[in-house]
């Protein structure tokens, strides 16, 4: 068991994690709580992945898996957005959908064997820097590159730049930001479909990257619904977003390798003579994202930890309330 | 504005379950059948949707832990689901896929029961216990486990086979490679802590010690059957500790992805078609289709009797890929030296011919991984031993009860 390995491998499928949160703080912010994540992720994962089986083209896929995760967060944007309805009930019934369509549309595709891969790349001269060389910039795949480029980026834009302050205005106090004359609607149409095309993106970077293949609602698993966890976890910053989604990628990794050594330092290592102990380690990751959505979920508590006050409240202009 | 939710959440509702409806609802049909078959399929979920029986027919229901395509253990069953189909006139198959272990397999098995199944086959160790209620509640039918221990002597009857055999086989070229990479090292990823799992980890062991003595293994448990991304991961984890060929005993061919993208080697298990990339070496896997023929026209004839059936190598329902009819070697195995191929070619021969079975893989001296002598030379394990039907029964109690790991693997096990 080494620390520069787990990490490694924490930050290549921690890279899943960070895409879909930071597409949720994009549609949070605007004031649409999108629980969908998971279906997004699947139908960015079955697209990617069988567009690369047609074509052999990963790149292509990617664009593919990018745009099916932004085409049905479209259908979320309508329901919550156009029809006002409940954008609880609406991410749950998109978490359906997006997990049926891929259903239907993966039928066969787990047979298809090797397909071509995203690149991996090493960065010359930096990747020699001890430990953070090996973890951040040896042998990782192109995606997790882009992760990267994108936490800084978004970071900067919801911050920093005039876009992002009408972006914060509208989750907080739509009303007010329409009277500024900001369009509520067209953007939070724009940041719903932003979200999906990052959901998208973090089921195509499972299935042509991190962890290739497709092995129906497995590909993804609970991660969508951890991504969400991550969001509050992350007070709604890209910045602890990544931090958070490599340590979450992490953790995958210590529970298989810390069953590796007899000792650590001499002292008896409990999971080695114990294995019923990775049930419980397993569990774990569940468990805090359930206290954070408890902790999170408090009025109180959201308006320290920064929730955007407009969050789940549709917008209806000319009535009273934001 | 609030009187229009109800309906709109009713819409998505149905939206959604339409959409889920519409998944798997019929396997693939079989390469040139001898009599057309096609298998009734549904996958559990909220959506689940329990498969009818014909009328006049005899009715054979499969419930896989896996999706029926996973390329591993439950396709193997599903071949041979359709195989008892397509030779058995007058019968007609359904199969339900992705169905969790435990009370929710219970609902599962009770359900195709009530449809008036006549046969009804479960193939994953957690339905043991449910498939034992279901099976005391109808009396008329008959059920089949696979990879248990029980069985009531009357309707549910415990089935499996000697794959020790295979794995041990398996392990010889393991061994082998290993040895000639120079990195004398395997891996072996393991699902739950139960008798079969440690004994096909220590037939992997016993194996490469005949090929590469100095060989040592390392073990991860994943605590699951099906998950191609614990899969891998417990896979990478097995290389980057140092392992050079790593075996997989959950149900997909996972690790041989992994050992590809690693340049190292991986054993798949329980389907020929999981041995795809260069980095397999090889699968030991089943062919269940005659076995299940036979039990069914068994069953349907009034003269199959419910016990503990299990096969060994000569019942011809095991094969090891690259090594049977129509088959060749994957590239790691060819490019081994001749007289390792010549010792595996060898062994599968007399194991096909019923002179060389289980108790032969694991026959003295064997020693634990403290160095305990735990069987001493000259002495065999029995039936007992290597599973315990039912374990620790009186008359059926164990001598070298097999809770231990043999000598070379890394890992405990609990007491």
């Amino acid at each position: 068991m080494d620390f520069v390995t787990i990490m490694a491998a924490g930050v290549a499928t921690g890279t899943i994690y960070l895409f879909a949160a930071v597409g949720e703080i994009f549609a949070e912010r605007s004031g649409v709580l999108n629980l969908g994540v998971t279906g997004m992720m699947l139908m960015g994962a079955v697209g990617g992945f069988a567009t690369v089986v047609a074509t052999g083209d990963p790149w292509l896929g990617l664009l593919v898996g990018m745009a099916a995760g932004g085409l049905l967060s479209l259908l979320h944007a309508v329901v919550t957005i156009h029809f006002q309805a409940d954008q609880v009930v609406s991410g749950l019934a998109l978490t359906f959908v997006g997990t049926g369509l891929a259903r239907v549309l993966g039928e066969g595709l787990s047979k298809a064997g090797a397909t071509s891969l995203l690149p991996k790349l090493t960065v010359p001269i930096l990747s020699d820097i001890p430990i953070v060389g090996p973890i951040f910039l040896r042998d990782q795949s192109v995606l997790v590159y882009a992760g990267y480029l994108l936490v800084p980026a978004a970071w900067y834009w919801i911050h920093r730049t005039r876009p992002g302050l009408n972006l914060r205005a509208v989750g907080e106090y739509p009303a007010a930001a329409d009277a500024m004359g900001v369009n509520v609607y067209r953007l939070r149409y724009l940041y719903v479909f932003m979200g999906g095309l990052l959901s998208g993106l973090a089921g195509a970077a499972i299935t042509l990257a991190i962890q290739p293949g497709w092995f129906g609602d497995l590909t993804v698993g609970g991660r969508g619904w951890i991504a969400i966890g991550l969001v509050i976890f992350a007070q709604w910053d890209p910045l602890r977003a990544a931090v958070g989604g490599y340590l979450f990628g992490a953790i995958d990794r210590f529970l298989l390798d810390v069953q590796g050594p007899e000792n650590f330092f001499g002292i008896r290592n409990p999971v080695y003579y114990d294995h019923t102990l990775t049930f419980f380690l397993g569990m774990l990751p569940f468990v805090l994202v359930i206290v954070v959505l408890v902790v999170g979920s408090r009025e109180a508590v959201r308006k320290r930890i920064g929730a955007p006050a407009a969050l789940g409240v549709p917008y209806i202009r000319g009535e009273r309330g934001a | 504005m609030t009187s229009r939710r109800p309906k709109l959440t009713a819409l998505l509702i149905t939206f959604a379950l339409v959409a889920g409806a519409c998944s798997p609802s019929a396997g693939g049909s079989p390469s040139a059948p001898p009599q057309a078959c096609e298998a009734a399929g549904s996958a559990a979920g909220a959506d689940l949707q329990i498969p009818d029986v014909e009328a006049g027919k005899f009715n054979v229901a499969m419930v896989l832990i896996g999706p029926h395509d996973d390329g591993g253990w439950s396709q193997a069953h599903y071949e041979g689901l359709l195989y008892v189909c397509q030779n058995m006139p007058d019968s007609h198959v359904a199969y339900i896929e992705l169905v969790p272990e435990g009370a929710d397999s219970e609902q599962v098995f009770r359900s195709l029961s009530r449809k008036g199944f006549d046969f009804i086959i479960g193939t994953s160790f957690g339905y043991m216990d449910p498939m034992e209620t279901v099976a005391g509640e109808f009396p008329d039918i008959t059920y089949l486990h696979l990879t248990g221990f029980k069985s009531n002597g009357k309707n549910f009857g415990n089935f499996f086979g000697a794959m020790e055999d295979f794995k041990y086989l398996a392990g010889m070229l393991a061994g082998s490679r290993a040895k000639a990479d120079g990195n004398p090292k395997l891996g072996y990823m393991a699902t739950f802590q139960i008798p079969e799992e440690i004994r096909l980890g220590n037939a992997i062991m016993l194996g490469a010690k005949v090929t590469c003595p100095e060989c040592t293994m390392d073990v991860r448990w994943i605590n699951t059957w099906h998950d191609p991304i614990i899969e891998k991961e417990a896979a990478a984890s097995l290389f980057d500790a140092g392992a050079q060929v790593v075996f997989t005993g959950a149900d997909t061919p996972a690790v041989a992805d992994v050992a590809q993208e690693k340049g190292k080697w991986g054993v798949t298990y329980d389907h020929p078609g999981s041995c795809k990339v260069e980095a397999c070496l090889t699968a030991p896997y089943w062919i269940w289709g005659p076995e299940y023929l036979r039990i069914a026209e068994a069953v349907k004839a009034g003269t199959y009797t419910a016990g503990y059936e299990y096969f060994d190598a000569d019942s011809g329902a095991m094969g090891l890929f690259g090594f049977m009819e129509g088959e060749t070697l994957q590239p790691g195995v060819a490019s081994l030296p001749a007289e390792d191929i010549q010792k595996v070619k060898d062994t599968l021969a007399k194991m096909l011919a019923g002179q060389f079975t289980r108790f032969d893989v694991f026959a003295g001296p064997i020693n634990d991984n403290t160095g305990a002598v735990k069987v001493p030379a000259g002495e065999k394990l029995k039936q007992a031993d290597l599973d315990q039907f039912p374990p620790g029964a009186p008359g059926n109690e164990c001598t070298y009860c097999m809770k231990w790991f043999a000598e070379g693997i890394n890992g405990e096990l609990p007491q």
